[in-house]
């Protein structure tokens, strides 16, 4: 099995982000780390492969952004593709996707590209999608399991209620949730091999597109604070607190 | 003179870090509470490849250097001492012993186990008779048939009774050398050896996850070529083991001390009191400067000795002067962390509390802080004195 991991290199998970003048995340000079939620794609993608398999590692983002390449090689993948261009500062989702989606094409021979279901810091959750549809390739979401039995992809689909058992030929693009592993830590042998693996470093014309291919179709205006939210009511008369949590619920049509 | 880790060693130390903080930082209450040692943490350490450290690859080590393993111990006690010292000893204690003097037969056997830490190895020198006056050994071992017959008792071994404790290396009286003095050999017991019995665990003041336990030999019999290293040696052999695990050990103080630091500082930012910040009063800032420079300099007294040992060159009583001083700094930030937190401070709830519980025998074991002064001292030339 060939696989290719969609990664994202973000600026420090646990803290809470900087944001530029550009109403853009701050991503340059910032702490970073491999996405939380990727780790999860590269683990899934490590035990599918085998040992006969290979793993290739895409990220797009900043110089730092190889960071994110680095984790997924220590932990056991086997190349990196790090797509690096000043002109995709500030990319959107489908520029993005048009990106990655180059990039997996010159992988030959690819059996599968997973990806995590949503960045930690832009959230939109679209991006896999995007890249399917331009490979033209199936997309499963919200794989918590992904087995390859006899050339067929079996993913067991996470679902409010449970989770459906979905088939689909192969290649195919999934994305994984946090639910489908527990991703390993990297070894020290395994940091020191990373520093050995191929590692490609692709501008945008080196993917064949062109400056049109790459041009954001999305401008950001302005930002606003989510508004907080109200604070909750407190009823406190054990006789009128049934009826009120009901008429509640039922004003929130959930009842 | 250079003071930056390799990239690598950085790249790992965040690694250990995350490991730590996600893994064993939600269960250090628990696992305090229980009194027990979770083997589930002790295997993912082991897939980690934290046991394997300092070993070659050869031997399903990871070919770290000493300073590397170091990191790994500092890391897991800023977040837990139980977990560091279960590390520290299996390293230090279990393993080593076998590496620095085992036959290629025994390294095969025991090494590449523990490197996995599938096994963990415990070594006893310690007897309820006995710590600091090693010499004065009173378990002994005769051969028998080809076989060592060993009878005694071993006091407060670390990872000697679990589930994993695949070995105890001891140390033992095999004989009488030269001018009367006792002979001391080092052998290997595996675990389930008949005559070789566990006792109870401790009731610890800290240290609580980690695993202790009295040993009693009766009659015990292991072969003859459980012999470890040299017969007769074993006394210069543990003497070079617990100069390594004196390294590890000052690791261990400074990461308990880091974690104070940050606690306190942490701490010291929310309580209010008299409409400010704790941390806004000069008293508590000094408490939180002096814990800086105390952990800053206990860090780099360890990494000098880890240095030393990794280039080769005698590092006795720099092993000796960078775990005296780590484990008495260890000891005074975590009062000072507990101070600083107030009335929290003496609540199990709080990281700090378990902290100053786990503190304190950090003066006491691989050498109280007696004889690492003894050491230093009889390093500047001063002359004998427990001749
Ligand atoms: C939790 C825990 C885990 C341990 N794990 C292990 C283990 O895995 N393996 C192992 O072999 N041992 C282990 N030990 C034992 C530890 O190494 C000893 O407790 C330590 O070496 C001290 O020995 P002792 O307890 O016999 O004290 P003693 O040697 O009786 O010392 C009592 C006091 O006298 C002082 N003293 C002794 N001699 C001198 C001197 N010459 N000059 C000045 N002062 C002196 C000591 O410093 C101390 O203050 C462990 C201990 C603990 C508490």
């Amino acid at each position: 099995m060939n696989i290719v991991v969609l990664v994202k290199y973000i600026p420090n998970p646990e803290g809470t982000p900087e944001m530029g003048p550009d109403h853009r995340l701050k991503r340059e000079g910032v702490e970073g780390a491999l996405d939380p939620g990727d780790e999860h794609s590269v683990e899934a993608a490590l035990q599918l492969a085998g040992s006969d398999g290979e793993v290739t590692l895409v990220t797009m983002g900043p110089e730092a952004a190889v960071g994110a390449l680095r984790r997924g090689l220590s932990m056991g993948g086997h190349k990196g593709v790090h797509v690096l261009d000043d002109s995709l500062k500030g990319a959107d989702v489908l520029v993005t996707a048009r990106v990655l989606a180059a990039v997996v094409k010159r992988q030959a021979g690819f059996d599968l590209v997973l990806a995590g279901v949503e960045s930690t810091d832009g959230y939109t959750g679209t991006l896999p999608m995007a890249v399917a549809e331009l490979l033209d390739l199936p997309n499963v979401t919200f794989a918590r399991k992904v087995e390859v039995a006899d050339g067929t992809l079996k993913v067991e689909r996470q679902t409010e209620a449970g989770y459906d058992e979905v088939e689909c030929p192969l290649p195919a693009v999934v994305t994984v949730t946090a639910g489908a592993n527990e991703p390993r830590y990297p070894t020290l042998k395994g940091i020191m091999q990373a520093k050995q693996k191929p590692m490609d470093t692709l501008s945008v014309s080196d993917l064949g597109l062109s400056a049109e291919d790459v041009k954001a179709t999305q401008e950001v205006m302005g930002l606003e604070p989510v508004a907080a939210k109200e604070a909750g009511e407190v009823i406190e008369d054990p006789e009128e607190a049934p009826g009120r949590v009901v008429e509640f619920l039922t004003k929130a049509k959930v009842i | 003179m250079d003071f930056d880790l390799t990239e690598e060693q950085q790249e790992f130390r965040k690694a250990v870090r995350e490991f730590s903080e996600e893994v064993i930082a939600p269960r250090a209450e628990q696992m305090d509470r229980d009194e027990e040692l979770p083997l589930d943490i002790v295997k993912q350490m082991g897939q980690m490849g934290l046991f394997g450290l300092p070993f070659p690859e050869e031997y399903g080590g990871q070919g770290a250097d000493f300073l590397t393993f170091c990191i790994a111990v500092e890391e897991l006690a800023r977040i837990d001492s139980s977990m560091a010292i279960t590390l520290e000893a299996g390293v230090g204690l279990g393993a080593n012993p076998i590496y620095a003097d085992g036959t290629e037969e025994q390294k095969r056997r025991w090494l590449a186990p523990m490197c996995r830490g599938e096994i963990l190895g415990a070594f006893g020198l310690t007897e309820p008779g006995g710590g600091s006056d090693a010499g004065s050994t009173k378990t002994t071992a005769r051969l028998d048939g080809g076989e060592w017959v060993i009878n005694g008792s071993k006091a407060f071994i670390t990872n000697s009774g679990t589930d994993i404790t695949g070995l105890v290396t001891i140390t033992a009286v095999t004989g009488e050398g030269d001018g009367g003095h006792k002979e001391i050999s080092a052998i290997i017991v595996p675990t389930g050896t008949a005559g070789f019995d566990v006792g109870k665990s401790y009731r610890k003041v800290g240290w609580h996850g980690s695993d202790t336990h009295e040993l009693s030999f009766n009659d015990c019999r292991v072969p003859e070529a459980n012999l470890l290293g040299e017969k007769g040696k074993g006394f210069a052999q543990f003497l070079r083991t617990l100069d390594d695990g004196r390294v590890a050990v000052a690791a261990l103080g400074t990461g308990l001390a880091q974690g104070c630091l940050e606690e306190s500082l942490k701490y010291a930012g929310q309580r209010h009191a008299f409409n400010r910040p704790i941390g806004a009063f000069q008293a508590i800032q000094f408490k939180i400067a002096d814990m800086r420079v105390a952990v800053e300099t206990a860090r780099l007294a360890t990494y000098q000795a880890a240095w030393l040992k990794d280039q080769g060159r005698p590092y006795k009583a720099q092993a000796a002067l960078a775990k005296l001083y780590a484990s008495e700094i260890a000891v005074t930030c975590a009062r000072e962390a507990v101070q600083i937190h107030g009335g929290y401070g003496f609540m199990e709830e709080f990281p700090v509390a378990r902290h100053y519980r786990d503190s304190k025998v950090l003066e006491i074991g691989e050498g109280t802080s007696e004889i690492m002064r003894w050491i230093i001292a009889r390093d500047l030339g001063l002359p004998e004195s427990n001749a």
